[in-house]
């Protein structure tokens, strides 16, 4: 029901057509669209009902995410709506609080800086935090940074004295140096440079040294809510692959027709549904035992990495020369996947997670 | 669906009638070709212990939990089975019994039978008493099975079976066969097959073992010579499972069952155990090559377990996944085939005696993707009935 709602919205307000559009205008934020999905609820998909969200759990955010994948839309849902206010949940105050409202009003969007090299690796961060008084002073560089183009606020993996901190600031504070990227996939991200900028105790989000306990849960929600954007992905390019099949004639004969594209077109097929157990389970597990997540989560993101990426190359395969044009869909499609591999750890950054937890 | 509170006090009743009733020699969780009970007229139990756990089961409904009480089962819904399994897989509970009677004939009798067929057949099944074969492939008909050829003729008060099936697993241990038959020659090929039940013993029958890559015998061929079947077996009991001349419905439901078995036993048979914690047994765990494509199964394998669970919510208890189960099949049966390779690759010289026990099972694996129709099969069906494609 909540993917028939979603899909009926995003054909109208954000299909594939849109992102074209975005991407020739050299647009990669709508904010109209986005107090829509606001009013809808999907800003606060998982913020408490007190701070005025849906409160709606991470297997109805997936949902969305995975609709939001079929047909390429555009939103800062994964890095605010999931990444941000997943972060912010772990934390009780009432600054917090106030965050988590205006994430769910749409009235603040986030991006999430944790990533300094070409791979996913938040321990690695090298950015520093030193201590200066009472606060601290911020120096170094994030890439990567998906949102990072226009997000109001930044939350900003650091390194402090004995460990690793979170800092939740503003995206003009005086020292930050925003350069949008032009990536692949027409999306938002930037590379950010910290020159020396001020923080207070008060932007620190959990504790001091203590960014983990804040950062994994959020991690995990995005990286489920990411697995499912590109399991439905898959799912569009895959849809849109069987309609060609059964369009497109050679030889006098539908290709469809052919055995060896409709053995490929049903490979991919089981592929999807495969993938499709792992993303429910951890919207399941996250939902029910959140501490336990980890395992689901990995197992999720891997295997739609691994989907993604082979429902894309056959759809472009299958289409033949219109799989290569940029006036054929199929190559939105692409990029987004290969961003979406990249973004919050790679196939083998996440078999790793399940080799790891499964006794290797 | 029941309520929580309902769950839990059948979970707390089955875990206090597995600890009474579940001999200590059959919780060692064997699942190997010597540890199956596959009962049957001519079964010999292994151990005192293998008879009493099936009579016990047998007894509460628990060879067949999902069917209904009357039919010998335990009459118990999908919530409830998977907390019977979770039961028996917590105290490492070997089944009770297996065969093909539960797997294939059971499941197409509870769609297609009569009430008095159901009576004359499940109970025994369910007791182990009778044990049953498929007599579908034939040397000419095995992907192209509707052309099968074994003449069914009409003797007014019988029928007279004369043909040759192939492949019959354990037809030289079973005491009836489930046979697909040909008793219209004039019609299109899918209209003139009837499904028949045929006593092993009648006159006329007869097998010859074959012999299979991993070194035992589970298959024959099967001979029909002048086979009398009688029209009936008692009131309300014909010869045969639905119409006459519609048999094709009941093979195709009984083969979703048989696929959805294989792709689940295929699982079993490489276990819930992790891959990486089989190869490190071997201390060869370090050849990274080895490492990144175990690590690859691995995340494949959970991901299936989970597929396999998810389409069985999603069906009732013992109704089977309809065409998906060619998808579970397919999927089921590469990923064990892959298993067994990485698992004999990691295991290296000390595989490749017979006595070590692991070459049969990598090569018995062989045969999962083209048993119950073949992996090819599996595609074109799905390509078909679930992607819609032409041709
Ligand atoms: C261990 C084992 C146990 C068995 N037990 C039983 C049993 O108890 N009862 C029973 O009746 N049968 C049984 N079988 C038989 C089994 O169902 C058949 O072997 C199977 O259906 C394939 O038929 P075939 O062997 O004639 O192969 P073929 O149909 O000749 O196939 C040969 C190859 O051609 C491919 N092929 C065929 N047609 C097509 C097509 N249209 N498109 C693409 N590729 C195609 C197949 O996929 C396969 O790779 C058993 C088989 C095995 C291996």
């Amino acid at each position: 029901m909540l993917a028939d709602a979603a899909r009926g919205f995003l054909d109208e307000a954000a299909p594939v057509g849109k992102l074209r559009a975005m991407r020739d205008a050299g647009q990669t934020h709508d904010p109209d669209l986005w107090q829509q999905m606001a009013r809808m609820g999907w800003a606060g998909v998982l913020v408490p009902e007190e701070a005025g969200g849906a409160d709606m759990g991470h297997a109805a955010a997936n949902v969305l995410a995975g609709e939001m994948g079929r047909s390429l839309s555009v939103s800062p849902f994964l890095s605010t709506a999931v990444i941000a206010a997943t972060a912010l949940r772990q934390v009780a105050d009432e600054r917090a609080k106030t965050a988590l409202a205006s994430i769910a009003g749409g009235t603040r969007t986030y991006a999430l800086a944790v990533d300094e090299g070409a791979k996913h690796d938040p321990e690695a961060s090298q950015l520093r935090a030193e201590r200066v008084g009472n606060g601290f002073r911020l120096t170094g560089g994030k890439r990567f940074v998906i949102d990072g183009g226009f997000a109001d606020r930044l939350l900003v993996l650091a390194r402090t004295d004995a460990g690793l901190t979170l800092f939740d600031i503003p995206a003009d504070r005086a020292g930050i140096a925003r350069s949008a990227q032009r990536m692949i996939d027409g999306r938002d991200a930037a590379q950010i440079a910290f020159h020396g900028v001020e923080a207070t105790g008060d932007d620190v989000l959990g504790q001091v040294d203590g960014a983990m306990s804040v950062l994994v849960p959020a991690l995990r929600a995005g990286q489920a809510a990411l697995a499912a954007e590109m399991a439905g992905l898959a799912a569009g390019a895959f849809g849109i692959t069987v309609e060609y099949l059964k369009e497109r004639k050679q030889f006098g004969a539908p290709i469809g027709s052919f055995q060896a594209l409709q053995h490929r077109a049903a490979h991919l097929w089981c592929e999807c549904e495969v993938t499709a157990s792992a993303i429910l389970h951890a919207g399941r597990v996250l939902d029910e035992s959140p501490g336990d997540a980890g395992l689901a989560v990995s197992l999720a993101k891997a295997r739609a990495t691994q989907t993604a990426q082979l429902a894309v190359q056959e759809g472009v395969q299958m289409h033949g020369g219109n799989g290569m044009t940029d006036a054929f869909d199929m190559g939105f499609y692409m990029k987004r996947a290969r961003v979406g591999a990249e973004w919050l750890g790679d196939y083998g950054y996440h078999a790793g997670v399940v080799a790891r937890l499964r006794g290797f | 669906m029941q309520d929580k509170d309902e769950l839990a006090q059948f979970r707390a009743d089955i875990r206090a009638w597995l600890d009474q009733n579940c001999p200590q020699e059959m919780r060692d969780g064997a699942v190997g070709e010597d540890s199956i009970c596959w009962g049957g007229k001519n079964w010999n139990f292994t151990s005192e212990a293998q008879k009493t756990w099936l009579d016990r089961c047998a007894a509460a409904g628990y060879t067949v939990p999902t069917w209904p009480q009357e039919y010998g089962g335990a009459g118990l819904n999908r919530d409830q089975e998977k907390i019977f399994h979770e039961e028996m897989g917590r105290i490492n509970a070997r089944r009770p019994l297996q065969s093909f009677g539960i797997w294939m004939l059971g499941p197409a009798l509870l769609h297609f039978g009569t009430h008095e067929q159901k009576l004359h057949y499940l109970p025994p099944i369910a007791r182990g008493e009778i044990r049953w074969c498929q007599g579908y492939s034939e040397p000419g008909a095995g992907s192209d099975l509707a052309s099968l050829q074994t003449k069914c003729e009409d003797r007014g008060d019988h029928w007279l079976v004369n043909g040759q099936k192939i492949w019959t697993s354990y037809a030289d241990k079973a005491d009836w066969i489930f046979a697909l038959v040909r008793t219209d020659r004039e019609a299109p090929k899918h209209r003139g097959i009837s499904f028949v039940l045929i006593d092993m013993e009648a006159e006329g029958v007869s097998t010859r073992p074959i012999r299979l890559i991993s070194g035992a015998s589970p298959f024959c061929e099967t001979f029909f010579d002048d086979v009398k079947v009688p029209k009936s077996y008692g009131a309300g009991i014909p010869a045969q499972v639905g119409e006459v001349n519609r048999g094709w419905d009941v093979a195709k439901y009984l083969l979703t069952h048989e696929r959805e078995m294989i792709s689940g036993s295929a699982m079993l048979a490489g276990g819930a155990r992790s891959l990486g914690a089989i190869l490190a047994e071997g201390g060869n765990l370090d050849d990274p090559i080895l490492r990144a494509d175990a690590m690859r199964a691995e995340v494949d394998d959970l991901a299936f377990g989970l597929t396999l669970e998810r389409y069985k919510d999603q069906s009732e208890a013992g109704q089977g996944t309809g065409d998906a189960s060619a998808m579970l099949k397919y999927m089921g049966t590469e990923l064990n085939k892959t298993r067994q390779e990485l698992i004999m690759a990691g295991a290296g010289s000390d595989a490749l005696d017979w006595a070590d026990g692991r070459a049969p099972q990598w090569l018995r694996s062989k045969a999962n993707s083209i048993e119950g129709g073949t992996s090819e099969v599996m595609l074109s069906i799905l390509s078909r009935r679930v992607l819609g494609l032409p041709g």
